[in-house]
C-alpha cells in the first residue's frame, strides 16, 4: 500500500475555531467623569494596552476591597473603535454593589480591573452594508451610542451616511432621562441620513406630541424600514422591552437572524 | 495582588451562601432572561428532540412522546456568565441516560462529545462526559410549571454545573460528535467547557 505523499488536511476544528488571545485583566484609570443625567454618569478610562473593540462590545470590570473581597459585572462599551479612550456609562442601581460604587465614590485618578472586550455578536461597523435599526429602552442606549458614533466617526462624508442610513428609537421614562440627548440632537443635526424617535412613557414634557406609550407594533411598522430593505436590528433594554420588541419586529416579518439583542435587568412585568 | 479599589467595600454576604457562589459570581433572586435574538415559538405538534449519531441514525420524540418518558427532577444552583448566580432551582424534565438508552434502543450510538442545537439557530458544545450520570437533561418544568418561553420554553437542556450557555435554550437536537467544535458563544470567545468553579469564562481562560 502506498502512502499518500501529501501531508493530511488539517483537522476541521482548525477552521471552525478562531485562535483567540486570551482577554487579560488590565488597570484601567478614572480620566474624567461625565454625569449624564441623574442615575447615570460615563467613566472615560485609560486601559494601557487596549487590544481595540467593536461598537456593541461589553467589558467585565472587577473591584476588590481592601481585605481582599471582588466582585466582578459586565458593562456595554460606550465609546466608538475610533476613541481615544475607553468610555463607559454607567446606570446607578439601587441595590447595584458595583454599579453604586461606579456612580458614586469612584472619582478621577482611581482605578479598577477591566478585561475585554468581550462579544461578538451583538456587534455593528460600517462595513454592514445594510440600514441601521436600533431600539433602546433606558440604559440599553449605551451599546448603541457606540455604534451611532462609530457610523459618524467612520463615515465622514454625507454621501457615505445616506448609503448606510440609521434610525433610533428611544423608550425613556421621562424626558430627563434621557441620556446622551444633547449628542443624539448634535448627530441628527450633521447627518441627514439619521433619525432619532423618542417615546417618553410616565411624564412626557409640556407640549411633548411626540409617542408617550410603551414600545409596540403599530410604533415599530410606522418607525422601521420594511422587513424587504432588510435593515440590520438591535435591540438593548430591560427584559420586558426587549422581548416585547424582538418579537414584534419578527412578527412584522423581520427575518430573525437579522434581530440582535442584548437584555439587562430582571425578568417579568412592567416596565 | 489583586488592584485594591479605593474605598469600595461590597456587600458581604451573610451567612455561608459565599461558598456556594464560584468566582466572580453574584446572588439573584431573579431569573434574569439572557439570548442573543428573539425568542422561538415552534407549536407543540411541530416540536420534536431528536438524538443524532455520527452515522446520522436518529432517535426522535414527538412532544407527547417525550413527556411520556420517566419524568425526573434536580434541584440546583445555576451560574450565568454574565455573572449571576440562582440558588436551588428546581426543574423537571428527562434525564440525558434516560434519552440515550431509549436511543441506544433504537441503534444510535454514542460519541465523546455533542453539540446541542435549537430553534434559532442557536449551538452549544458538551462533552458526553458532562451530560450523563444524571448531571443532565432535557427540562420542561420549571418550578412545577411549564418553562417559559423566554427561559428556553416548550424545553431546554440543563447541564447546571457548567455556565448555564451550555444548558441550552429552545433544543431541539443532541447531535453526537467525534472531536469537541466550539458552538455559538464558543465560536465568539466564551470558553470551549464553560467550568465556573474555575471560571472558564472566555477563550484562553485557564
Amino acid at each position: 500500500m502506498i502512502e499518500p505523499a501529501a501531508p493530511p488536511p488539517p483537522p476541521p476544528r482548525a477552521s471552525l475555531s478562531p485562535i483567540l488571545p486570551r482577554v487579560a485583566w488590565r488597570v484601567a484609570t478614572v480620566a474624567e467623569v461625565i454625569q449624564e443625567t441623574s442615575t447615570t454618569r460615563t467613566l472615560v478610562l485609560d486601559v494601557p494596552g487596549w487590544p481595540g473593540h467593536r461598537a456593541g462590545q461589553h467589558v467585565d470590570i472587577r473591584l476588590t476591597a481592601d481585605d481582599g473581597y471582588q466582585a466582578e459585572r459586565s458593562y456595554s462599551i460606550a465609546s466608538p473603535p475610533e476613541g481615544s479612550h475607553l468610555a463607559l456609562t454607567i446606570e446607578y442601581l439601587e441595590d447595584g454593589e458595583v454599579s453604586s460604587y461606579l456612580c458614586g465614590e469612584l472619582r478621577v485618578g482611581d482605578r479598577f480591573e477591566l478585561r475585554g472586550p468581550i462579544g461578538g455578536y451583538f456587534v455593528w461597523d460600517v462595513n454592514a452594508g445594510a440600514p441601521l435599526l436600533l431600539v433602546a429602552g433606558g440604559s440599553g442606549i449605551v451599546p448603541l451610542m457606540a455604534m451611532l458614533r462609530h457610523r459618524a466617526a467612520a463615515l465622514p462624508d454625507l454621501a457615505a451616511r445616506r448609503a448606510l442610513p440609521a434610525r433610533l428609537l428611544y423608550s425613556s421614562r421621562k424626558w430627563d432621562h434621557i441620556i446622551n440627548r444633547d449628542e443624539l440632537a448634535m448627530l441628527v443635526s450633521n447627518d441627514p441620513a439619521l433619525e432619532v424617535t423618542y417615546t417618553i412613557t410616565r411624564e412626557p414634557p409640556p407640549g411633548w406630541t411626540g409617542f408617550r406609550r410603551r414600545i409596540d407594533r403599530m410604533m415599530l411598522a410606522e418607525f422601521a424600514w420594511p422587513p424587504a430593505e432588510r435593515p440590520h436590528i438591535f435591540v438593548c433594554g430591560p427584559t420586558p422591552l426587549v422581548e416585547r420588541v424582538a418579537t414584534a419586529f419578527v412578527e412584522l416579518g423581520h427575518d430573525p437572524a437579522l434581530v440582535k439583542t442584548e437584555r439587562f435587568g430582571p425578568t417579568g412585568a412592567g416596565a | 495582588m489583586a488592584l485594591i479599589s479605593r474605598g469600595f467595600r461590597g456587600r458581604r454576604r451573610a451567612g455561608g451562601s459565599a461558598d456556594r457562589l464560584p468566582p466572580g459570581q453574584y446572588e439573584t433572586k431573579d431569573f434574569p432572561v439572557l439570548s442573543a435574538g428573539p425568542t422561538p415559538r415552534t407549536p407543540l405538534n411541530q416540536w420534536t428532540f431528536t438524538i443524532r449519531g455520527v452515522d446520522a441514525k436518529t432517535a426522535r420524540w414527538s412532544w407527547d412522546e417525550f413527556k411520556a418518558l420517566p419524568r425526573t427532577s434536580m434541584t440546583t444552583d445555576i451560574h450565568c456568565v454574565t455573572k449571576w448566580s440562582k440558588f436551588d432551582t428546581r426543574w423537571e424534565g428527562v434525564s440525558i441516560d434516560t434519552l440515550l438508552a431509549e436511543a441506544a434502543k433504537r441503534g444510535v450510538e454514542p460519541a465523546p462529545f455533542t453539540m446541542a442545537a435549537c430553534d434559532g439557530g442557536y449551538l452549544t458544545n458538551v462533552p458526553l462526559a458532562d451530560l450523563v450520570g444524571g448531571k443532565a437533561m432535557v427540562g420542561y418544568i420549571y418550578e412545577g410549571a411549564p418553562l417559559d418561553p423566554e427561559h428556553g420554553g416548550p424545553a431546554r437542556l440543563l447541564v447546571p454545573h457548567l455556565y448555564f450557555w451550555k444548558s441550552a435554550k429552545w433544543v431541539r437536537e443532541l447531535r453526537f460528535i467525534e472531536r469537541d467544535l466550539p458552538g455559538f458563544w464558543e465560536a465568539l470567545g466564551y470558553h470551549i467547557y464553560g467550568d465556573p468553579w474555575r471560571e472558564q469564562r472566555y477563550s484562553g481562560d485557564a
